[in-house]
């Protein structure tokens, strides 16, 4: 399992097109990876999970890999929230 | 008459026969007794042309007048469509022997009724976004046609809400304005609207009477109001509003792409004064050729406290990313006289504007200058920037800005931040003591802004805000138009540029001497850039 936390810099927070890029990057891999919001969990799968979590600008979100090619996901994870939150 | 009152999404007026839409409703059973594999496969079939219409709503969106960044609405509807959570609440519902159509509409709902309890107003807005997902995967369940809003004729049209989907594909010439009961301004459709240039009116509460379709409507998206059947005089008012508007559009918009130059070839930069990031759109839809004038005092007036370099550097970097590779000149903040934030704790004063303001503060508050300035530099990583500093009126003052920036340089450096070591830092001259030793001060300074609204009250002793003085306030006297000459040669002298960022940049009958002197730039609100070059490119300087 991997586990990294990360803050986001976009000013309008995880809205529907970064989601939207997250999920298309995260179905690429066979591991489960959920992203975390305080007591809010989303599957990195399904946009309306990640989008039900309102994360804003200035919130930290945990991302946690687990299974098959989590090494390989999780680095993708943070590349796509660097590039685009 | 029926008069209704909404919220605008778009500015101008739009006059037109009415067409009402009533979209049709579905009757869906709630029988319990269906095979679940048999309306599995109903689902997954619907489904797939749902995403196959989707795609293909994107590739149009993408290759017509909507941007891409528009038609990545399409892109987001189509992984709502295919979405876990989605698919399974449908499973579910099918499972307990629910047909696939009742599965789709109650799990949309759902879904939807979750957005729509969110405090958040974007986030409540994509209610509507699930809710026409879900309907039309229904529609391709039930092998009705995609619900598809037929227009002949130009018109205007009223419905409770439309979906982005429907408004994309109306033929753009036809749609002269559209008005709806529900939505809101921040849906998806209210963008669209925006980025068409269509005036739209959302949110009216209470409907048009089917009885209307086919009148004369109004719509005014200065007052928010739609009108249906106006008396004859009102309406020629507005007739004649929407064709003067259209007229005058049409006229500017030829001029987009083409050179600020005269007849006799001589050119000049003209850039925008905008006071926020996201007012750059705005500059760039203009066609204007940089920012000649960001003020950076926003950022300190929308906050409760300091703001910090983090959230300073991010509105620089979006706007210098947005932007590039157009330059951008940020003014470092002019807090103090009518500019109060309370958090400064400044004391009252008896003449503000001779005082207590902007730079001055920084003398004494040198962190301040840091901060911003660390954010900037930053911000120059990403682009063009370049920076300016206000109320300047000794070569000293401006010895101390640089030394506080080589710090900053060297602090940013220790950090291991990238930057732009040589982002120009100019001066604004808008007291006639930094233009009288602007010869001194151009050693020193990479560029001139000249600031004319200030250098104005100054000059001249009037108050700025006083109308009793505005007769007295000669906005061409000779004393200023000689302050602005003598900054130019100077400048010129050393090879730095010049520019103008108060509002006689924008006073047209002034272009003409500005262009004699020599001016290099001409910074004004992204409205006047248009305006402004059609002067330009009508002047002969040779004759």
């Amino acid at each position: 399992m991997i586990q990294f936390q990360y803050t986001i810099t976009d000013p309008e927070g995880i809205h529907a097109r970064p989601a939207g890029l997250l999920v298309n990057e995260a179905k690429k891999f066979a591991c489960a990876i959920t992203v975390e919001k305080g007591d809010k969990k989303g599957d990195a799968k399904r946009i309306f999970g990640l989008m039900s979590l309102v994360a804003k600008k200035g919130d930290v979100v945990t991302v946690t890999c687990d299974g098959e090619g989590e090494e390989e996901a999780a680095a993708k994870m943070k590349e796509v929230l660097k590039n685009n939150l | 008459m029926t008069e209704l009152t909404g919220k605008s999404v778009f500015e101008g007026v739009a006059v037109g026969k009415l067409k009402i839409i009533v979209h049709q409703k579905v009757e869906i059973s709630d029988r319990t007794d269906c095979d679940p594999e048999n309306e599995k496969r109903r689902f997954f079939e619907g489904r797939e042309k749902t995403c196959e219409y989707l795609d293909s709503l994107y590739r149009r969106a993408l290759a017509g007048k909507v941007g891409g960044a528009e038609a990545e609405i399409f892109s987001m509807h189509k992984m709502m469509a295919e979405d876990l959570d989605f698919e399974d609440g449908v499973m579910a519902s099918i499972a307990e022997g629910h047909t696939a159509e009742y599965a789709v509409k109650k799990t949309g709902e759902e879904l939807s009724a979750m957005f729509a309890s969110m405090e958040d107003s974007y986030m409540k807005a994509r209610a509507a976004d699930v809710a026409d997902v879900a309907g039309q995967i229904n529609r391709n369940i039930m092998g009705l046609s995609s619900e598809t809003v037929t227009v002949e004729e130009p018109c205007i049209l009223f419905a409770e809400d439309f979906s982005p989907s429907e408004i994309v594909k109306i033929d753009s010439a036809k749609l002269l304005g559209f008005v709806t009961s529900g939505g809101s301004p921040n849906s998806h459709t209210a963008i669209l609207a925006r980025t068409l240039g269509i005036p739209a009116i959302v949110a009216t509460q209470e409907g048009i009477s089917f009885e209307c379709d086919g009148h004369t409507a109004v719509i005014d998206c200065d007052g928010g109001k739609v009108f249906v059947d106006l008396p004859a005089a009102e309406l020629k008012k507005y007739t004649d509003r929407a064709k003067a508007l259209a007229a005058a559009k049409e006229a500017r918009n030829a001029l987009i792409g083409k050179p600020n130059e005269t007849l006799d070839g001589k050119r000049i930069e003209v850039y925008c004064n905008i006071g926020n990031s996201s007012d750059a759109d705005l500059a760039v839809k203009n066609d204007a050729g940089g920012i000649g004038l960001f003020r950076s005092e926003f950022l300190y007036l929308e906050s409760d406290d300091y703001p910090t370099e983090e959230e300073q550097f991010e509105q620089y970097r979006s706007t210098v990313e947005k932007m590039n590779p157009k330059p951008v000149i940020i003014r470092t903040m002019d807090i103090g006289a009518d500019k109060q934030a309370d958090y400064f704790g400044l004391d009252k004063e008896d003449n503000p504007a001779l005082g207590y303001r902007s730079l001055r503060i920084c003398f004494d508050r040198p962190e301040i200058m840091e901060t911003q300035l660390a954010a900037l530099y930053r911000a120059s990583a990403y682009g063009n920037l370049s920076v300016m500093i206000p109320m300047i009126i000794s070569e000293s003052e401006l010895d101390w800005v640089l030394d506080v920036a080589a710090k900053v340089r060297k602090n940013l450096t220790e950090r291991g931040v990238a930057f732009n070591e040589k982002m120009p830092i100019g001066i604004m001259i808008e007291t006639p003591a930094a233009a009288i030793i602007s010869d001194v001060l151009a050693k020193k300074a990479a560029f001139f802004s000249i600031g004319t609204n200030d250098l104005t009250q100054y000059t001249l002793a009037v108050d700025r805000q006083n109308a009793k003085l505005e007769k007295i306030c000669d906005k061409h006297h000779p004393a200023l138009l000689r302050l602005i000459e003598t900054t130019v040669k100077n400048a010129h002298k050393e090879g730095k540029w010049v520019g103008i960022c108060g509002e006689l940049g924008r006073d047209l009958t002034l272009t003409e001497f500005f262009l004699r002197i020599g001016v290099d730039e001409l910074s004004v609100s992204p409205a006047y850039v248009l305006p402004l070059r059609e002067k330009i490119r009508s002047l002969d300087l040779s004759k």
